[in-house]
C-alpha cells in the first residue's frame, strides 16, 4: 500500500514537472515574475544565509582546534578541516536544509493558499497553465540564485572561523589562513555548487507540488508545508549520498 | 448558448449528477438553484472544465466541450469569465493589475490599451478610484465587483457565477445582480449563475433550472416559479416565512415586479 502511494505520488510529481516546464504563455510576464521570485526567495535568504554562516563557520573553527589539538598534527589543520567541511558540506547540504525550511514553507503555503481560495481555478479557467506561470518562476528564480547564496556561505563561514582567530587565542590567524590556502582542489568548489543547485531544484518543485495540490483549506495549507519541508529534507539527503558517491569517488 | 445533454458525474461510485439536460440561452441570467450537497457546484464545474464528467455532452454554441483537443479548451476558455465565490482575486496584484491581468496574457494590445480597457472596466462596475488598493484592502462586495470587472475584460460570451451572493449584505447582493443582470444584456453573455439566494431568483431569474439530488427536476423563469408544482422546489424556494408571504401577494397581485 505504502509503495502504491509513493509510486502513485511520484508519477503525480513528474506529471507535475512536465507542466510546469513547458513554453511559458508570455515570456514578458514570466521575465518579470523571475525577477519577483529571484528577490522573494533569494535575496530575503541572504541576511539568514549570513547570520548562520558565520556562527557555524565559528563554531567549526572552535571544535575543530578542541578536537585535533594533538602535537602530532600540525596547527593549521583548524583552517583546512573547517575549509573541507564548509565547502564539501555546509555550505551545500546544511545550507539547502536550513532554507527547506525557509523558502520551502514559504513557496508550499504561498500556492496551496492560492489553491485554496480558488486562485488557481481562477488561472485554469482562463486558460493559463497554472502549473508553469506559478511554478516556473520559482524553480528558475531559486536556482539561479542558489550559487550566490552558496559562494556566500562559503566566505561568509570562513569569515566565522577568521574572526576565531583574530578574537581569541585558540589559533594563530596566520595558521588558519595557511590552512585555508593548504592543499586545495577547486573541484570542491564546484562539487559544493553542483549539489546546491541539485538541492534548490529539489526544495522548489517538492514544495510547489505540495502547495499545488492541496485540498481543504488553511489546517491543510499547514500541512502541506509541513510535508514540503520534510519531504524535501529527505530528499536532500538521500541526493547528497547519491551525488557524493557520483562526485567524489 | 450552453446545451448540457445527459450529463452524469460521479466520485468514488457515488452519482452525483445524473443525466442532467438543461440548456443555458445566451443574453439571459440562467440561474442553477438547488440545495446544498444538490450537485449544482459539480455541474458548474464541469461546465467550466474543472471536472471531467462520466458521460454527457457540454455543447458551446455546438462546440462539444468534452471532445475539444486542448488547444481547442484553451481558444475556448478564453470566451469565458467566471466569478468565485470567494473572488478568488490575485493578492499580490491591485485591484486595476487583477482587471488587467487576462488583458495581458492573452492579447497583444499596448500597455496604454490595456491600462484603457481596464479602468473601463472598472468604471462599469462602479469602481472608479479603487485601481491602486489591493484586494484585502477593500470589502467583500468590492472584491466581487473587481472579480466582474476581470471576468469582463476579455469581453467573454459566457460568463459563470458561483455563488456571487455568498457572503454579502442584502442591499450589495442585489446590486451585483443587478450588475449581473444588466451586464448580461448589454453585452449579450450567456450568463450562467449558481445560487440558493431566493433575492437573486425571484429578482433576476430569467431561466432558472432546479437540480434536486442530482436530477434536473424543474426549468422556468421567476413568474413560473410562484405557480410551480414541484414540492420539492416550493419547500426550497419558499422555505422562509417571508417567501411564502411573497408568494401569497403574487397570488393576490399577480406581479411584485414594482417592488424596487
Amino acid at each position: 500500500m505504502l509503495l502504491t502511494n509513493s509510486l502513485a505520488t511520484f508519477g503525480r510529481y513528474c506529471m507535475f514537472l512536465r507542466r510546469v516546464f513547458s513554453i511559458p504563455d508570455r515570456f514578458s510576464e514570466f521575465g518579470r515574475r523571475t525577477v519577483a521570485e529571484v528577490a522573494k526567495l533569494g535575496i530575503d535568504s541572504i541576511p539568514l544565509v549570513l547570520i548562520i554562516s558565520v556562527f557555524i563557520g565559528a563554531v567549526i573553527a572552535i571544535q575543530m582546534q578542541l578536537n585535533i589539538a594533538s602535537p602530532l598534527i600540525p596547527a593549521y589543520s583548524v583552517g583546512l578541516a573547517t575549509r573541507e567541511i564548509i565547502l564539501l558540506e555546509f555550505s551545500n547540504s546544511i545550507l539547502c536544509l536550513i532554507l527547506a525550511g525557509k523558502v520551502g514553507s514559504n513557496i508550499a503555503s504561498e500556492i496551496g493558499t492560492m489553491r485554496v481560495t480558488e486562485q488557481i481555478d481562477a488561472l485554469d479557467i482562463m486558460g493559463v497553465n497554472s502549473a508553469n506561470f506559478l511554478v516556473l518562476p520559482k524553480v528558475v528564480g531559486f536556482v539561479a540564485f542558489m550559487p550566490v547564496l552558496a559562494v556566500l556561505c562559503m566566505v561568509t563561514s570562513l569569515v566565522g572561523g577568521y574572526l576565531v582567530a583574530v578574537f581569541t587565542d585558540l589559533i594563530t590567524v596566520s595558521r588558519y589562513v595557511y590552512g585555508l590556502q593548504a592543499f586545495f582542489q577547486e573541484w570542491y568548489v564546484w562539487y559544493g555548487l553542483i549539489k546546491a543547485l541539485v538541492f534548490a531544484f529539489i526544495i522548489a518543485t517538492t514544495a510547489s507540488f505540495y502547495g499545488y495540490y492541496v485540498k481543504g483549506g488553511a489546517l491543510e495549507v499547514g500541512k502541506s508545508s509541513t510535508n514540503a519541508v520534510v519531504t524535501s529534507s529527505v530528499f536532500i539527503l538521500l541526493f547528497d549520498v547519491i551525488l557524493t558517491k557520483l562526485l567524489l569517488q | 448558448m450552453i446545451e448540457v445533454q445527459n450529463l452524469t458525474k460521479s466520485f468514488d461510485g457515488r452519482t452525483v449528477l445524473h443525466g442532467i439536460d438543461a440548456t443555458f440561452y445566451e443574453g439571459k441570467t440562467n440561474l442553477i438553484i438547488g440545495q446544498s450537497g444538490s450537485g449544482k457546484t459539480v455541474l458548474v464545474k464541469s461546465l467550466v472544465g474543472l471536472l471531467t464528467p462520466d458521460s454527457g455532452k457540454i455543447l458551446f454554441d455546438g462546440r462539444n466541450l468534452l471532445t475539444m483537443s486542448s488547444e481547442e479548451v484553451k481558444d475556448l476558455r478564453k470566451e469565458i469569465g467566471m466569478l468565485f465565490q470567494g473572488s478568488a482575486l490575485f493578492d499580490s496584484e491591485t485591484v486595476l493589475g487583477n482587471v488587467e491581468f487576462p488583458l495581458k496574457m492573452f492579447t497583444r494590445k499596448s500597455r496604454e490599451e490595456i491600462r484603457e480597457r481596464a479602468l473601463f472596466c472598472l468604471e462599469r462596475v462602479n469602481l472608479k478610484g479603487a485601481e491602486k488598493k489591493f484586494p484585502a484592502e477593500i470589502s467583500g462586495g468590492m472584491q466581487k465587483r473587481v472579480a466582474i470587472a476581470r471576468a469582463i475584460a476579455l469581453n467573454p460570451k459566457y460568463l459563470f457565477c458561483d455563488e456571487p451572493n455568498s457572503g454579502l449584505d442584502p442591499k450589495t447582493s442585489i446590486l451585483i445582480d443587478e450588475l449581473l443582470s444588466d451586464i448580461t444584456h448589454e453585452y449579450n453573455i450567456t450568463t450562467v449563475i449558481n445560487t440558493h439566494d431566493m433575492n437573486s431568483v425571484l429578482g433576476i431569474g430569467e431561466n432558472i433550472i432546479f437540480i434536486n439530488k442530482g436530477h434536473r427536476e424543474w426549468v422556468g423563469d421567476m413568474s413560473q416559479i410562484y405557480n410551480t408544482a414541484n414540492e420539492a422546489l416550493n419547500d426550497f424556494v419558499f422555505a422562509t416565512r417571508l417567501f411564502q408571504e411573497v408568494r401569497e401577494y403574487v397570488a393576490e397581485h399577480g406581479t411584485i415586479n414594482d417592488r424596487k
